[in-house]
């Protein structure tokens, strides 16, 4: 059992290095998006910046930092400031919960490959993102403007109406698990069945909450087809139409860190999180899981950025008949019918 | 290790927060808020003594009174949405005759 | 210790946002405080061991509740508060009357509980043991409360929509 000590100091030495690498994947994720988009859209995309534009999120970043930060004189200033740090604050939390891979013992210390291993970790990552809609809301208020007050207040409404069929699809998984923890999750996805099919929950019966849970995330993050609350035709910005340089580039982040969680997180639930065929020596045996859930979530965030090119976008009246007339009855279907067969079965 | 009546004294001042605030606010939204405050204080109570004597029940019923929290914030808001349409204000001082 | 010193910091936190709620004149800045107070009391519950009842506060309270509250003051665009003569009163008794009130009730519970301590993470609430309790001995609670939200949903859609005869004339204007 170790020591309260240790467990601090291994904790801020695993969350240090998760924020560093969840910036990075967020920078790159952008450079992704502009690449495959460009692609879809017949052209290149960033190409000068470096070999392949690979050094365009670096420019990026310098931009921001080095532009004119504006702040109006109609905004509320406590609240304009504070509305893109929670938004980031909120997006960064979920990934000390997300677990990457097996128990490891590295330089003789035994830890799990995440910051901290709880047993309502599924809860956290839905607390946190209902907390999000605050970032969106006080933001959208803040700035005393007439599109960003509607901006704000639509994609409010957007994102606490497709909460509810988000957290109902994740319930048919937690009854085959019989868990909350994300680890006992993925634990039970282990194995194949019928010789080679892997025992993935998006085989194993949860194929409709898997379509529930994809639609209701585009939502949440406010992407493609459904980000009209932020779209340029729109409500000319929408909830960030008055922030400027680093203030904007928060909410940039926030939105692709929220992406990426999201991607973990279908991961982890319905794609069988890092198991994977396993093969070697031993410390490479401990990598390839690592490998297998990264190779998992790349994919699923190529889907978001292939849908983004490829759909146009709802109309807001739509979005939400969407999401109370259809998602939220199949998703009650799903978890109903889930339950029966749980009960019925054993 | 700390003694019960900590937990006991934090609720009490919450409530009593709640309870001063229902009195001098004048504004109805602030005196919602107020009696939301009155209703999580009495949570940690209930949780602080389920603690003590080792009785789940406590915690199951802070799920009940949260449940009716957010039932009575829907309907109470809906309401309050529904004087402004009609008296064009929010200070409860104002809203004091039957005729408009 | 250690759960001395959390059950302090998250305990001034509480008691700072109620104080900030009373204080402050735009009712935004009291509901981003009493957000404050309710996310601090999550973490005392989590001190307790209540788990799923501090996700369940998070969620619910904070995370939803609230929303409601803050969409309510964006819409509504309620400004700052003005003081009346019946504010005045009420501060005047109010306060020292809640405060003799408050100090009675707090004398007589340490009185009654004396030094019985509850350690840290005393009652751990799992969600497996609450759900359990929660559909076998609180089945009929339960029941009724989902009821309830149902009559509360249907009321407070047919409250703030729009009214019946402003409807019926914008139908009849196209």
């Amino acid at each position: 059992m170790q020591s309260v000590e240790s467990f601090v100091v291994i904790s801020l030495i695993k969350s240090v290095i998760a924020v560093f690498v969840l910036l990075t994947a967020v920078a790159y994720s952008v450079w992704l998006e502009r690449k495959v988009v460009g692609h879809i859209q017949n052209r290149w995309g960033p190409t000068r910046v470096g070999p392949f534009g690979l050094l365009q999120p670096l420019a990026d970043g310098i931009k921001f930092l080095f532009k004119e930060d504006i702040t109006p004189p109609h905004v509320y200033k406590t609240l304009y400031i504070a509305a893109p740090m929670l938004s980031v604050i909120f997006a960064l939390t979920s990934i000390s919960v997300i677990p990457i891979g097996n128990w490891v013992t590295i330089a003789g210390v035994h830890t799990p490959l995440q910051i901290t291993d709880v047993n309502i970790a599924l809860l956290i990552i839905l607390g946190v993102t209902s907390m999000g809609v605050y970032g969106v809301a006080l933001a959208g208020w803040s700035s005393n403007s007439k599109y960003s007050l509607l901006g704000g207040l639509r994609a409010s409404a957007q994102m606490v109406s497709y909460e509810i069929s988000l957290g109902l699809s994740l319930i048919g998984v937690l009854i085959m698990a019989g868990s909350f923890s994300l680890r006992d999750i993925v634990d039970s996805q282990s194995g194949v069945f019928w010789g080679f099919i892997p025992r993935w929950n998006i085989f194993h019966g949860q194929t409709v909450a898997f379509f529930v849970y994809l639609m209701s995330a585009f939502a949440e993050t406010n992407r493609m087809p459904f980000d009209l609350p932020e779209a340029e035709t729109e409500l000319v910005a929408g909830y960030h139409t008055e922030y400027s340089a680093m203030k904007f580039a928060m909410f940039f982040m926030a939105e692709y860190a929220n992406m990426i969680t999201v991607a973990c997180l279908a991961t982890l639930l319905f794609l069988g999180g890092w198991h994977g065929p396993i093969w070697g020596p031993a410390w490479m045996q401990a990598i390839l899981p690592v490998f297998w859930f990264l190779a998992k979530v790349f994919c699923f965030l190529f889907l978001y950025i292939w849908i983004r090119g490829t759909l146009p976008r709802f109309r807001y009246d739509q979005l939400m008949a969407f999401a109370w007339k259809f998602l939220f009855p199949l998703a009650v279907a799903n978890l109903v019918i889930t339950g029966l067969v749980v009960a019925l079965r054993s | 290790m700390i003694p019960i009546s900590y937990y006991l004294v934090l609720s009490g001042i919450l409530f009593g927060c709640g309870v001063v605030g229902f009195l001098i606010k004048r504004n109805i939204i602030s005196i919602f808020m107020s009696i939301e405050l009155m209703l999580n204080g009495v949570n940690l109570s209930f949780v602080a003594f389920a603690a003590q004597w080792h009785a789940l029940s406590g915690q199951v019923f802070v799920f009940f009174v949260m449940v009716v929290a957010a039932a009575e914030a829907a309907v109470g808001l809906a309401i309050i949405i529904a004087v402004y349409r009609n008296r064009e204000t929010l200070n409860v001082d104002q809203v004091n005759l039957l005729k408009l | 210790m250690l759960h001395l010193a959390l059950f302090s910091i998250f305990g001034a936190i509480c008691v700072a946002g109620a104080v900030n709620l009373l204080v402050q004149r735009h009712p935004i800045n009291s509901a981003l405080s009493l957000i404050a107070v309710m996310a601090s009391l999550a973490v005392e519950y989590l001190l307790l061991g209540a788990e799923f009842v501090a996700a369940v506060q998070v969620i619910i309270y904070a995370g939803a509740i609230m929303v409601l509250f803050v969409f309510v003051i964006m819409l509504l665009n309620a400004g700052e508060e003005e003081r009346t003569t019946g504010s005045r009163v009420a501060i005047l008794f109010g306060i020292p009357g809640v405060l003799l009130g408050g100090v009675l009730v707090a004398w007589t519970l340490i009185q009654r509980s004396g030094t019985d301590e509850v350690a840290l993470g005393a009652l751990p609430g799992s969600p497996t043991t609450i759900g359990w309790l929660l559909f076998h001995d609180f089945l009929l609670p339960f029941e009724v409360t989902s009821l309830l939200i149902l009559i509360a949903i249907m009321g407070a859609v047919v409250l703030a929509g729009k009214p019946e005869a402003e409807t019926r004339q914008a139908g009849k204007g196209h």
